[in-house]
Protein backbone atom coordinates (compact mmCIF):
# COMPACT_ATOMS: atom_id res chain seq x y z
CA UNK A 1 0.00 0.00 0.00
CA UNK A 2 2.87 2.34 1.21
CA UNK A 3 4.96 2.33 -2.22
CA UNK A 4 1.84 2.63 -4.76
CA UNK A 5 0.69 5.95 -2.39
CA UNK A 6 4.63 7.44 -3.06
CA UNK A 7 3.90 5.99 -6.58
CA UNK A 8 0.83 8.08 -7.02
CA UNK A 9 2.57 11.17 -5.20
CA UNK A 10 5.61 11.13 -7.86
CA UNK A 11 2.49 10.74 -10.36
CA UNK A 12 0.17 13.61 -9.03
CA UNK A 13 3.47 15.72 -8.92
CA UNK A 14 4.57 15.18 -12.61
CA UNK A 15 1.09 16.00 -13.25
CA UNK A 16 1.05 19.46 -12.02
CA UNK A 17 4.54 20.23 -13.43
CA UNK A 18 3.52 19.05 -16.83
CA UNK A 19 0.18 21.66 -16.19
CA UNK A 20 2.60 23.92 -14.91
CA UNK A 21 4.38 23.98 -18.43
CA UNK A 22 1.16 23.84 -20.21
CA UNK A 23 0.27 27.18 -18.74
CA UNK A 24 3.47 29.07 -19.31
CA UNK A 25 1.85 30.21 -22.89
CA UNK A 26 -0.78 31.72 -21.31
CA UNK A 27 0.96 32.87 -18.00
CA UNK A 28 3.45 34.39 -20.24
CA UNK A 29 1.27 36.21 -22.61
CA UNK A 30 -0.97 37.84 -19.36
CA UNK A 31 2.20 39.49 -17.94
CA UNK A 32 3.54 40.83 -20.79
CA UNK A 33 -0.02 42.30 -22.20
CA UNK A 34 0.12 44.31 -17.99
CA UNK A 35 3.50 45.37 -17.89
CA UNK A 36 5.01 48.87 -18.83
CA UNK A 37 5.84 48.62 -22.96
CA UNK A 38 9.33 49.78 -22.10
CA UNK A 39 9.92 46.60 -19.67
CA UNK A 40 8.25 44.20 -22.04
CA UNK A 41 11.46 42.45 -22.96
CA UNK A 42 13.23 41.42 -19.58
CA UNK A 43 11.88 38.64 -18.01
CA UNK A 44 12.42 39.54 -14.90
CA UNK A 45 11.30 43.06 -14.62
CA UNK A 46 7.79 43.53 -12.25
CA UNK A 47 5.84 47.00 -13.08
CA UNK A 48 2.46 47.85 -11.28
CA UNK A 49 0.06 46.83 -13.82
CA UNK A 50 -0.79 48.82 -17.12
CA UNK A 51 -3.87 49.14 -18.80
CA UNK A 52 -1.75 51.46 -21.01
CA UNK A 53 -0.99 48.43 -23.63
CA UNK A 54 -5.16 47.77 -24.44
CA UNK A 55 -5.46 51.86 -24.97
CA UNK A 56 -2.95 51.61 -27.31
CA UNK A 57 -4.39 48.70 -28.87
CA UNK A 58 -8.14 49.97 -29.10
CA UNK A 59 -6.93 53.27 -30.74
CA UNK A 60 -4.53 51.58 -33.07
CA UNK A 61 -7.00 48.81 -34.66
CA UNK A 62 -10.87 48.74 -34.86
CA UNK A 63 -10.95 45.82 -32.42
CA UNK A 64 -14.73 46.57 -31.40
CA UNK A 65 -15.70 46.15 -34.90
CA UNK A 66 -13.60 42.83 -35.35
CA UNK A 67 -15.46 42.29 -31.90
CA UNK A 68 -19.26 42.59 -34.08
CA UNK A 69 -18.52 40.81 -36.59
CA UNK A 70 -16.93 37.78 -34.51
CA UNK A 71 -20.29 37.88 -32.55
CA UNK A 72 -22.32 38.37 -35.40
CA UNK A 73 -21.28 35.23 -37.41
CA UNK A 74 -20.52 32.90 -34.83
CA UNK A 75 -24.08 33.86 -32.93
CA UNK A 76 -25.75 33.91 -36.27
CA UNK A 77 -24.24 30.40 -37.50
CA UNK A 78 -24.97 28.76 -33.87
CA UNK A 79 -28.58 29.79 -34.83
CA UNK A 80 -28.98 28.22 -37.76
CA UNK A 81 -26.67 25.02 -36.97
CA UNK A 82 -29.13 24.49 -33.99
CA UNK A 83 -32.27 23.97 -35.89
CA UNK A 84 -30.91 22.39 -38.67
CA UNK A 85 -29.17 19.64 -36.28
CA UNK A 86 -32.45 19.56 -34.10
CA UNK A 87 -34.19 18.26 -37.40
CA UNK A 88 -31.68 16.11 -39.02
CA UNK A 89 -30.12 14.50 -35.74
CA UNK A 90 -34.35 13.42 -34.83
CA UNK A 91 -34.17 11.92 -38.34
CA UNK A 92 -31.60 10.00 -37.93
CA UNK A 93 -32.09 9.14 -34.66
CA UNK A 94 -36.09 7.97 -34.76
CA UNK A 95 -36.95 7.63 -38.80
CA UNK A 96 -36.65 4.59 -40.72
CA UNK A 97 -36.36 5.63 -43.83
CA UNK A 98 -35.66 5.00 -47.52
CA UNK A 99 -31.90 6.15 -48.12
CA UNK A 100 -30.86 6.64 -44.24
CA UNK A 101 -27.97 4.65 -44.61
CA UNK A 102 -26.71 6.48 -47.60
CA UNK A 103 -27.46 10.07 -46.04
CA UNK A 104 -25.97 9.36 -43.29
CA UNK A 105 -22.54 8.69 -44.54
CA UNK A 106 -23.21 11.58 -47.01
CA UNK A 107 -23.25 13.31 -43.78
CA UNK A 108 -20.43 12.25 -41.90
CA UNK A 109 -18.39 13.01 -44.98
CA UNK A 110 -19.06 16.39 -44.37
CA UNK A 111 -16.93 15.48 -41.15
CA UNK A 112 -14.07 13.95 -42.96
CA UNK A 113 -13.76 16.98 -45.90
CA UNK A 114 -12.70 19.92 -43.51
CA UNK A 115 -14.47 22.80 -45.05
CA UNK A 116 -11.50 24.45 -44.64
CA UNK A 117 -9.99 22.38 -47.36
CA UNK A 118 -12.45 23.71 -49.78
CA UNK A 119 -11.69 27.31 -49.58
CA UNK A 120 -11.09 27.67 -53.26
CA UNK A 121 -14.09 26.21 -54.82
CA UNK A 122 -16.02 27.49 -52.36
CA UNK A 123 -14.62 31.03 -53.05
CA UNK A 124 -15.28 30.59 -56.50
CA UNK A 125 -18.98 30.19 -55.60
CA UNK A 126 -19.01 32.90 -53.23
CA UNK A 127 -17.50 35.58 -56.06
CA UNK A 128 -20.05 34.02 -58.46
CA UNK A 129 -22.48 34.76 -56.24
CA UNK A 130 -21.48 38.10 -55.43
CA UNK A 131 -21.06 37.20 -51.82
CA UNK A 132 -17.36 37.56 -50.70
CA UNK A 133 -16.74 40.20 -48.56
CA UNK A 134 -19.96 39.80 -46.56
CA UNK A 135 -20.58 38.48 -43.46
CA UNK A 136 -23.54 35.95 -44.63
CA UNK A 137 -20.83 34.36 -47.17
CA UNK A 138 -18.20 33.58 -44.41
CA UNK A 139 -21.26 32.10 -42.28
CA UNK A 140 -23.17 29.44 -45.35
CA UNK A 141 -20.78 26.64 -45.70
CA UNK A 142 -20.99 25.78 -42.08
CA UNK A 143 -24.60 26.09 -41.90
CA UNK A 144 -24.66 22.12 -41.41
CA UNK A 145 -22.32 20.36 -39.03
CA UNK A 146 -22.24 16.96 -39.48
CA UNK A 147 -20.49 16.97 -35.69
CA UNK A 148 -23.85 18.80 -34.21
CA UNK A 149 -26.07 15.70 -36.16
CA UNK A 150 -24.04 13.36 -34.49
CA UNK A 151 -24.23 14.53 -31.30
CA UNK A 152 -27.78 15.18 -31.39
CA UNK A 153 -28.77 11.93 -32.74
CA UNK A 154 -26.81 10.18 -30.35
CA UNK A 155 -28.48 12.12 -27.46
CA UNK A 156 -31.80 11.28 -28.66
CA UNK A 157 -31.20 7.86 -29.14
CA UNK A 158 -30.86 7.96 -24.79
CA UNK A 159 -34.07 9.59 -24.75
CA UNK A 160 -37.32 7.14 -24.13
CA UNK A 161 -39.04 6.85 -27.22
CA UNK A 162 -42.34 6.75 -24.70
CA UNK A 163 -41.86 10.32 -24.53
CA UNK A 164 -42.62 11.01 -28.16
CA UNK A 165 -45.42 8.57 -28.01
CA UNK A 166 -47.00 10.18 -25.32
CA UNK A 167 -47.16 13.64 -26.47
CA UNK A 168 -48.62 12.14 -29.87
CA UNK A 169 -51.35 10.45 -27.56
CA UNK A 170 -51.83 13.89 -26.73
CA UNK A 171 -52.39 15.54 -29.81
CA UNK A 172 -48.86 16.73 -30.49
CA UNK A 173 -47.87 17.45 -33.75
CA UNK A 174 -44.22 17.05 -35.44
CA UNK A 175 -43.22 20.26 -34.51
CA UNK A 176 -44.78 20.43 -31.12
CA UNK A 177 -42.95 17.08 -30.48
CA UNK A 178 -39.90 18.71 -31.08
CA UNK A 179 -39.66 21.75 -29.27
CA UNK A 180 -41.78 20.73 -26.38
CA UNK A 181 -40.17 17.07 -26.20
CA UNK A 182 -36.91 17.03 -27.01
CA UNK A 183 -35.13 20.38 -27.20
CA UNK A 184 -35.56 20.69 -23.48
CA UNK A 185 -34.08 17.37 -23.01
CA UNK A 186 -30.96 17.98 -25.50
CA UNK A 187 -29.68 20.93 -23.40
CA UNK A 188 -26.36 19.37 -22.84
CA UNK A 189 -26.19 18.13 -26.02
CA UNK A 190 -26.34 21.91 -27.23
CA UNK A 191 -24.03 23.36 -24.74
CA UNK A 192 -21.47 20.84 -25.75
CA UNK A 193 -22.17 21.77 -29.24
CA UNK A 194 -22.43 25.15 -28.60
CA UNK A 195 -18.98 25.29 -27.14
CA UNK A 196 -17.11 23.43 -29.97
CA UNK A 197 -18.73 25.58 -33.05
CA UNK A 198 -18.20 29.05 -31.49
CA UNK A 199 -14.76 28.47 -30.14
CA UNK A 200 -14.18 27.02 -33.87
CA UNK A 201 -15.96 30.42 -35.56
CA UNK A 202 -13.41 32.11 -32.92
CA UNK A 203 -10.63 30.44 -34.86
CA UNK A 204 -11.82 30.32 -38.04
CA UNK A 205 -9.29 31.87 -40.08
CA UNK A 206 -8.15 31.14 -43.47
CA UNK A 207 -11.61 31.31 -44.80
CA UNK A 208 -12.41 34.68 -43.74
CA UNK A 209 -8.81 35.49 -44.55
CA UNK A 210 -9.52 34.74 -48.45
CA UNK A 211 -13.29 36.31 -48.12
CA UNK A 212 -12.76 39.60 -46.72
CA UNK A 213 -11.09 42.47 -47.98
CA UNK A 214 -12.27 45.18 -45.52
CA UNK A 215 -12.12 46.26 -42.03
CA UNK A 216 -16.00 45.80 -42.28
CA UNK A 217 -16.74 42.15 -42.02
CA UNK A 218 -13.00 41.13 -40.65
CA UNK A 219 -12.98 39.01 -37.55
CA UNK A 220 -11.30 38.63 -34.62
CA UNK A 221 -8.96 36.03 -35.64
CA UNK A 222 -7.86 38.04 -38.88
CA UNK A 223 -7.81 41.35 -37.53
CA UNK A 224 -5.59 39.73 -34.78
CA UNK A 225 -3.31 38.60 -37.21
CA UNK A 226 -3.32 41.94 -39.36
CA UNK A 227 -2.09 43.88 -35.96
CA UNK A 228 0.14 41.36 -35.22
CA UNK A 229 1.62 41.60 -38.85
CA UNK A 230 2.37 44.79 -38.20
CA UNK A 231 4.59 44.60 -35.50
CA UNK A 232 7.66 42.49 -36.77
CA UNK A 233 9.81 43.09 -34.54
CA UNK A 234 9.88 42.37 -30.16
CA UNK A 235 9.66 46.16 -29.50
CA UNK A 236 5.62 46.22 -29.56
CA UNK A 237 5.48 42.75 -27.29
CA UNK A 238 3.22 44.11 -24.92
CA UNK A 239 0.95 45.31 -27.49
CA UNK A 240 1.30 42.26 -29.51
CA UNK A 241 -0.07 40.29 -26.21
CA UNK A 242 -3.07 42.87 -25.31
CA UNK A 243 -4.32 42.51 -28.43
CA UNK A 244 -3.86 38.78 -28.37
CA UNK A 245 -5.97 38.87 -24.77
CA UNK A 246 -8.01 40.90 -25.88
CA UNK A 247 -8.87 38.21 -28.36
CA UNK A 248 -8.50 35.20 -26.15
CA UNK A 249 -10.53 36.56 -23.22
CA UNK A 250 -14.02 36.15 -23.94
CA UNK A 251 -13.42 32.45 -24.33
CA UNK A 252 -11.44 31.66 -21.62
CA UNK A 253 -13.59 33.23 -19.09
CA UNK A 254 -16.38 31.86 -20.84
CA UNK A 255 -14.69 28.28 -19.97
CA UNK A 256 -13.20 29.66 -16.51
CA UNK A 257 -16.90 30.51 -15.36
CA UNK A 258 -18.91 27.30 -16.86
CA UNK A 259 -15.84 24.77 -16.44
CA UNK A 260 -18.03 22.16 -14.47
CA UNK A 261 -21.46 22.70 -16.60
CA UNK A 262 -19.43 22.16 -20.29
CA UNK A 263 -17.57 19.27 -19.03
CA UNK A 264 -20.39 17.68 -17.44
CA UNK A 265 -22.47 18.36 -20.73
CA UNK A 266 -19.98 16.53 -22.49
CA UNK A 267 -20.09 13.46 -20.71
CA UNK A 268 -23.86 13.74 -21.17
CA UNK A 269 -24.00 14.48 -24.82
CA UNK A 270 -23.95 11.61 -26.93
CA UNK A 271 -20.04 11.15 -27.55
CA UNK A 272 -19.02 8.40 -25.43
CA UNK B 1 -51.21 -2.89 -35.69
CA UNK B 2 -51.46 -5.47 -33.63
CA UNK B 3 -54.97 -6.56 -33.49
CA UNK B 4 -54.94 -7.54 -36.75
CA UNK B 5 -57.91 -9.32 -38.38
CA UNK B 6 -57.35 -13.06 -39.89
CA UNK B 7 -58.64 -12.15 -43.36
CA UNK B 8 -55.89 -9.28 -43.79
CA UNK B 9 -53.78 -10.74 -46.18
CA UNK B 10 -50.18 -10.89 -45.74
CA UNK B 11 -49.88 -8.33 -49.18
CA UNK B 12 -52.02 -5.87 -48.05
CA UNK B 13 -49.97 -5.86 -44.84
CA UNK B 14 -46.56 -5.52 -46.66
CA UNK B 15 -48.20 -2.92 -48.94
CA UNK B 16 -49.10 -0.73 -45.68
CA UNK B 17 -45.87 -1.14 -44.55
CA UNK B 18 -44.26 0.16 -47.53
CA UNK B 19 -46.81 2.54 -47.93
CA UNK B 20 -46.01 3.82 -43.97
CA UNK B 21 -42.70 3.77 -45.00
CA UNK B 22 -42.44 5.69 -47.93
CA UNK B 23 -44.84 8.80 -45.86
CA UNK B 24 -41.93 8.18 -43.10
CA UNK B 25 -39.63 8.75 -45.75
CA UNK B 26 -41.30 12.03 -47.56
CA UNK B 27 -41.52 12.87 -44.26
CA UNK B 28 -37.45 12.41 -43.09
CA UNK B 29 -36.39 14.06 -46.63
CA UNK B 30 -38.05 16.86 -45.88
CA UNK B 31 -36.80 17.87 -42.53
CA UNK B 32 -33.49 17.02 -43.95
CA UNK B 33 -33.75 19.11 -46.95
CA UNK B 34 -32.45 22.48 -44.97
CA UNK B 35 -29.37 20.76 -44.05
CA UNK B 36 -28.48 19.02 -46.78
CA UNK B 37 -29.13 21.96 -48.85
CA UNK B 38 -26.17 23.45 -47.68
CA UNK B 39 -24.19 20.21 -47.61
CA UNK B 40 -24.88 19.69 -51.16
CA UNK B 41 -23.68 23.41 -52.03
CA UNK B 42 -20.95 24.21 -49.43
CA UNK B 43 -19.35 20.44 -49.47
CA UNK B 44 -20.85 18.14 -52.17
CA UNK B 45 -20.99 20.95 -55.19
CA UNK B 46 -17.15 22.79 -54.52
CA UNK B 47 -15.77 18.49 -54.32
CA UNK B 48 -16.84 18.44 -57.63
CA UNK B 49 -15.74 22.04 -58.76
CA UNK B 50 -12.30 20.78 -58.04
CA UNK B 51 -12.43 17.93 -59.46
CA UNK B 52 -13.56 19.76 -62.69
CA UNK B 53 -10.91 22.98 -62.58
CA UNK B 54 -8.30 20.34 -61.89
CA UNK B 55 -8.48 19.06 -65.45
CA UNK B 56 -7.86 22.65 -66.91
CA UNK B 57 -4.60 25.10 -67.36
CA UNK B 58 -6.43 28.12 -65.48
CA UNK B 59 -3.69 30.54 -64.07
CA UNK B 60 -2.45 33.92 -64.73
CA UNK B 61 -0.69 33.21 -68.09
CA UNK B 62 -4.06 31.80 -69.29
CA UNK B 63 -6.99 33.95 -71.01
CA UNK B 64 -9.64 31.22 -71.26
CA UNK B 65 -8.93 27.80 -69.14
CA UNK B 66 -7.49 25.29 -71.29
CA UNK B 67 -8.42 21.48 -71.06
CA UNK B 68 -5.58 19.39 -69.93
CA UNK B 69 -6.49 16.33 -69.41
CA UNK B 70 -4.28 15.10 -66.10
CA UNK B 71 -1.22 17.39 -66.57
CA UNK B 72 -2.02 19.29 -63.11
CA UNK B 73 -1.54 15.97 -60.91
CA UNK B 74 1.35 14.77 -63.45
CA UNK B 75 3.29 18.40 -62.31
CA UNK B 76 2.62 18.12 -58.89
CA UNK B 77 3.68 14.55 -58.91
CA UNK B 78 7.42 16.50 -59.74
CA UNK B 79 6.82 19.49 -57.68
CA UNK B 80 9.62 19.72 -55.19
CA UNK B 81 6.86 22.11 -52.87
CA UNK B 82 4.29 19.57 -52.52
CA UNK B 83 6.40 16.88 -52.37
CA UNK B 84 7.54 18.72 -49.39
CA UNK B 85 4.32 19.99 -48.31
CA UNK B 86 3.08 15.80 -48.45
CA UNK B 87 6.19 14.91 -46.73
CA UNK B 88 5.45 17.79 -43.87
CA UNK B 89 1.96 16.62 -43.48
CA UNK B 90 2.82 12.73 -42.71
CA UNK B 91 5.66 13.48 -40.30
CA UNK B 92 2.68 15.89 -38.26
CA UNK B 93 -0.06 13.90 -38.54
CA UNK B 94 2.59 10.45 -37.48
CA UNK B 95 4.08 12.50 -34.45
CA UNK B 96 0.74 14.35 -33.88
CA UNK B 97 -1.89 11.84 -33.76
CA UNK B 98 -0.66 9.38 -31.38
CA UNK B 99 1.21 11.78 -28.87
CA UNK B 100 -2.06 13.70 -29.02
CA UNK B 101 -3.99 10.86 -28.19
CA UNK B 102 -1.77 9.03 -25.99
CA UNK B 103 -1.37 12.37 -23.52
CA UNK B 104 -5.07 12.40 -23.90
CA UNK B 105 -6.15 9.57 -22.13
CA UNK B 106 -3.38 9.35 -19.95
CA UNK B 107 -4.34 12.99 -18.05
CA UNK B 108 -7.85 12.11 -18.47
CA UNK B 109 -7.49 9.21 -16.60
CA UNK B 110 -4.86 10.64 -13.81
CA UNK B 111 -6.74 13.70 -13.02
CA UNK B 112 -9.96 11.68 -13.25
CA UNK B 113 -8.51 10.29 -10.00
CA UNK B 114 -7.59 13.09 -8.33
CA UNK B 115 -9.28 13.66 -4.87
CA UNK B 116 -8.42 17.81 -5.37
CA UNK B 117 -7.89 20.15 -7.56
CA UNK B 118 -9.46 18.46 -10.76
CA UNK B 119 -11.01 21.62 -12.14
CA UNK B 120 -7.72 23.64 -12.49
CA UNK B 121 -6.34 20.22 -13.67
CA UNK B 122 -8.52 20.39 -16.33
CA UNK B 123 -8.73 24.14 -16.93
CA UNK B 124 -4.39 24.13 -16.73
CA UNK B 125 -4.85 21.33 -19.92
CA UNK B 126 -8.10 22.41 -21.50
CA UNK B 127 -7.47 25.82 -22.32
CA UNK B 128 -5.58 26.31 -25.45
CA UNK B 129 -8.66 24.82 -27.15
CA UNK B 130 -9.88 28.25 -26.53
CA UNK B 131 -7.68 30.28 -27.89
CA UNK B 132 -7.50 30.91 -32.13
CA UNK B 133 -4.90 29.29 -33.54
CA UNK B 134 -3.56 32.76 -34.86
CA UNK B 135 -3.55 33.71 -31.15
CA UNK B 136 -1.59 31.05 -30.27
CA UNK B 137 1.02 31.61 -32.86
CA UNK B 138 1.69 35.18 -31.52
CA UNK B 139 1.83 33.86 -28.15
CA UNK B 140 4.32 31.03 -29.25
CA UNK B 141 6.54 33.74 -31.53
CA UNK B 142 7.13 35.29 -28.01
CA UNK B 143 8.62 31.88 -27.03
CA UNK B 144 10.58 31.15 -30.25
CA UNK B 145 11.75 34.26 -31.02
CA UNK B 146 15.76 34.54 -30.84
CA UNK B 147 17.33 36.80 -27.73
CA UNK B 148 14.32 38.21 -26.47
CA UNK B 149 11.78 34.56 -26.62
CA UNK B 150 11.00 33.20 -23.47
CA UNK B 151 13.39 30.36 -24.93
CA UNK B 152 16.31 32.81 -25.72
CA UNK B 153 16.49 33.63 -21.90
CA UNK B 154 17.87 29.97 -21.54
CA UNK B 155 19.96 30.21 -25.13
CA UNK B 156 19.96 33.06 -26.81
CA UNK B 157 21.38 31.45 -30.15
CA UNK B 158 18.59 28.71 -30.25
CA UNK B 159 16.87 29.94 -33.42
CA UNK B 160 14.24 27.11 -34.05
CA UNK B 161 11.89 28.48 -36.22
CA UNK B 162 14.56 30.19 -38.50
CA UNK B 163 16.18 26.52 -39.38
CA UNK B 164 14.81 24.31 -41.47
CA UNK B 165 15.70 21.13 -39.49
CA UNK B 166 13.64 22.27 -36.48
CA UNK B 167 11.16 24.25 -37.66
CA UNK B 168 8.65 21.91 -37.92
CA UNK B 169 9.34 20.56 -34.58
CA UNK B 170 8.58 23.59 -33.14
CA UNK B 171 5.84 23.96 -34.71
CA UNK B 172 4.96 20.68 -33.64
CA UNK B 173 5.17 21.01 -29.83
CA UNK B 174 2.62 23.78 -30.20
CA UNK B 175 0.20 21.92 -32.20
CA UNK B 176 0.78 19.07 -29.40
CA UNK B 177 -0.15 21.74 -27.17
CA UNK B 178 -2.79 22.91 -28.33
CA UNK B 179 -4.65 19.88 -29.42
CA UNK B 180 -4.25 17.09 -26.59
CA UNK B 181 -6.65 19.31 -24.20
CA UNK B 182 -9.35 19.22 -26.49
CA UNK B 183 -9.35 15.54 -27.28
CA UNK B 184 -8.81 15.03 -23.14
CA UNK B 185 -12.39 16.84 -23.11
CA UNK B 186 -13.54 13.33 -25.10
CA UNK B 187 -11.52 11.33 -23.14
CA UNK B 188 -12.98 12.66 -20.43
CA UNK B 189 -16.48 12.21 -21.69
CA UNK B 190 -15.89 8.83 -22.95
CA UNK B 191 -14.06 7.39 -18.73
CA UNK B 192 -17.19 8.59 -17.44
CA UNK B 193 -19.42 6.51 -19.59
CA UNK B 194 -17.14 3.54 -18.09
CA UNK B 195 -19.10 1.18 -15.72
CA UNK B 196 -17.68 1.65 -11.95
CA UNK B 197 -18.12 -1.75 -10.58
CA UNK B 198 -16.05 -2.93 -13.56
CA UNK B 199 -12.95 -1.07 -11.65
CA UNK B 200 -14.37 -2.38 -8.59
CA UNK B 201 -14.21 -6.22 -9.91
CA UNK B 202 -10.95 -5.61 -11.08
CA UNK B 203 -9.63 -4.54 -7.63
CA UNK B 204 -11.55 -7.44 -5.92
CA UNK B 205 -9.53 -9.72 -8.20
CA UNK B 206 -6.54 -8.31 -7.18
CA UNK B 207 -5.84 -6.03 -10.76
CA UNK B 208 -3.33 -3.70 -11.00
CA UNK B 209 -3.45 0.18 -12.14
CA UNK B 210 -1.89 -0.88 -15.51
CA UNK B 211 -3.92 -3.87 -16.06
CA UNK B 212 -7.31 -2.51 -15.21
CA UNK B 213 -5.94 0.62 -17.87
CA UNK B 214 -5.10 -1.94 -20.46
CA UNK B 215 -7.89 -4.93 -19.80
CA UNK B 216 -11.28 -2.46 -19.10
CA UNK B 217 -10.04 1.49 -19.73
CA UNK B 218 -9.03 1.08 -23.59
CA UNK B 219 -11.18 -1.13 -24.85
CA UNK B 220 -14.80 0.54 -23.23
CA UNK B 221 -12.77 3.67 -24.97
CA UNK B 222 -13.22 1.95 -28.63
CA UNK B 223 -16.28 4.71 -29.07
CA UNK B 224 -14.42 7.36 -28.45
CA UNK B 225 -11.66 6.58 -30.23
CA UNK B 226 -13.04 6.62 -33.56
CA UNK B 227 -14.63 10.21 -32.84
CA UNK B 228 -11.10 11.34 -31.34
CA UNK B 229 -9.56 9.86 -34.42
CA UNK B 230 -11.28 11.60 -36.62
CA UNK B 231 -10.73 14.99 -35.22
CA UNK B 232 -7.03 14.59 -34.93
CA UNK B 233 -6.44 12.65 -38.45
CA UNK B 234 -8.62 16.33 -39.80
CA UNK B 235 -6.77 18.35 -37.05
CA UNK B 236 -3.61 17.28 -38.78
CA UNK B 237 -3.97 18.67 -42.20
CA UNK B 238 -6.27 21.42 -41.27
CA UNK B 239 -4.10 23.68 -38.96
CA UNK B 240 -2.06 25.45 -40.99
CA UNK B 241 -3.46 29.17 -38.99
CA UNK B 242 -0.13 29.44 -37.65
CA UNK B 243 1.58 29.24 -40.64
CA UNK B 244 0.62 32.57 -41.97
CA UNK B 245 1.96 34.47 -38.38
CA UNK B 246 4.77 32.27 -37.84
CA UNK B 247 6.95 30.95 -40.65
CA UNK B 248 4.93 31.10 -43.78
CA UNK B 249 5.38 28.04 -44.73
CA UNK B 250 9.04 28.77 -44.54
CA UNK B 251 12.33 28.21 -43.77
CA UNK B 252 12.02 27.48 -47.89
CA UNK B 253 8.73 25.23 -47.27
CA UNK B 254 10.19 23.78 -44.16
CA UNK B 255 7.06 23.98 -42.36
CA UNK B 256 4.85 24.18 -45.37
CA UNK B 257 1.61 22.19 -45.47
CA UNK B 258 -0.87 21.10 -47.82
CA UNK B 259 -3.50 23.50 -47.16
CA UNK B 260 -1.34 26.02 -46.91
CA UNK B 261 0.00 25.61 -50.31
CA UNK B 262 -3.21 25.50 -51.61
CA UNK B 263 -4.09 29.00 -50.11
CA UNK B 264 -0.76 29.83 -51.78
CA UNK B 265 -0.76 28.44 -54.85
CA UNK B 266 -4.77 29.66 -55.41
CA UNK B 267 -5.05 32.90 -53.62
CA UNK B 268 -1.19 34.49 -54.14
CA UNK B 269 -0.14 32.76 -57.59
CA UNK B 270 -3.89 32.78 -58.67
CA UNK B 271 -2.91 29.16 -60.43
CA UNK B 272 -6.92 28.04 -60.07
CA UNK B 273 -6.16 24.38 -61.93
CA UNK B 274 -3.34 23.72 -59.35
CA UNK B 275 -4.70 24.69 -56.50
CA UNK B 276 -7.95 22.62 -57.52
CA UNK B 277 -5.58 19.79 -58.21
CA UNK B 278 -4.00 20.12 -54.83
CA UNK B 279 -7.37 20.53 -53.10
CA UNK B 280 -8.67 17.48 -54.89
CA UNK B 281 -5.75 15.35 -53.59
CA UNK B 282 -6.33 16.56 -50.14
CA UNK B 283 -9.92 15.94 -50.13
CA UNK B 284 -9.19 11.76 -51.51
CA UNK B 285 -6.69 11.60 -48.66
CA UNK B 286 -8.72 12.61 -45.87
CA UNK B 287 -11.80 10.61 -47.20
CA UNK B 288 -9.27 7.48 -47.41
CA UNK B 289 -7.44 7.81 -44.09
CA UNK B 290 -10.95 8.84 -42.65
CA UNK B 291 -12.57 5.90 -43.82
CA UNK B 292 -10.43 3.38 -43.51
CA UNK B 293 -10.63 4.22 -40.14
CA UNK B 294 -14.37 4.42 -39.92
CA UNK B 295 -14.46 0.94 -41.67
CA UNK B 296 -11.99 -0.91 -39.69
CA UNK B 297 -13.27 0.23 -36.25
CA UNK B 298 -16.33 -0.99 -34.57
CA UNK B 299 -19.01 0.98 -36.33
CA UNK B 300 -21.46 0.74 -33.20
CA UNK B 301 -20.51 4.26 -32.34
CA UNK B 302 -22.39 5.20 -35.09
CA UNK B 303 -24.88 2.89 -36.32
CA UNK B 304 -26.32 1.89 -32.53
CA UNK B 305 -26.80 3.87 -29.41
Amino acid sequence: MRKKSVANYIVNVLLFALMFICMIPVIWMIRTAFIRQDLALDLFAVSMPTLDNFRRVLDAAPFFKYYGNTLFITVGVLLVQFVLITMAGYVFARIDFYGSNFLFVLFLSQMMIAPEVLILPNYTLMSRLGLTDTRIGIMLPFFTSAMGTLIVRQTIKTIPYELEEAARADGANLLQILVMVYVPLLRSAYLTFGMISVSYQWNNFLWPLVMTDSVANRPLSLGLAMFAMSYETGAQWSDVSAATLLVCAPLLIAFILFQRQFVESFMHSGIK
Amino acid sequence: MKNQTVDTSMQSTVARAVRMKWKRTVKAWLLLAPALFFLFVFTLYPVAQSLYSSLFRDNLSTIKPVFIGLDNYKALLKDPVFRECFRNNLLIAVVTIPLCMGLAVILATISNRLTRGVSLVRLGFIYPTFIPLVAAANIWMFIYTPIYGLLGYINPSWRFLADGKTAIWALIVMLIWKNTGYIMLFYIAGLHGIDKELYEAARIDGATETQMFTKITWPMLQATNIYVLIIVLTNAYKMVDHLYIMTKGGPGNATNMLLFYIYQTGFDYWDTGKASAITVILVLMMLIITSVNFFTSDRKAFYND
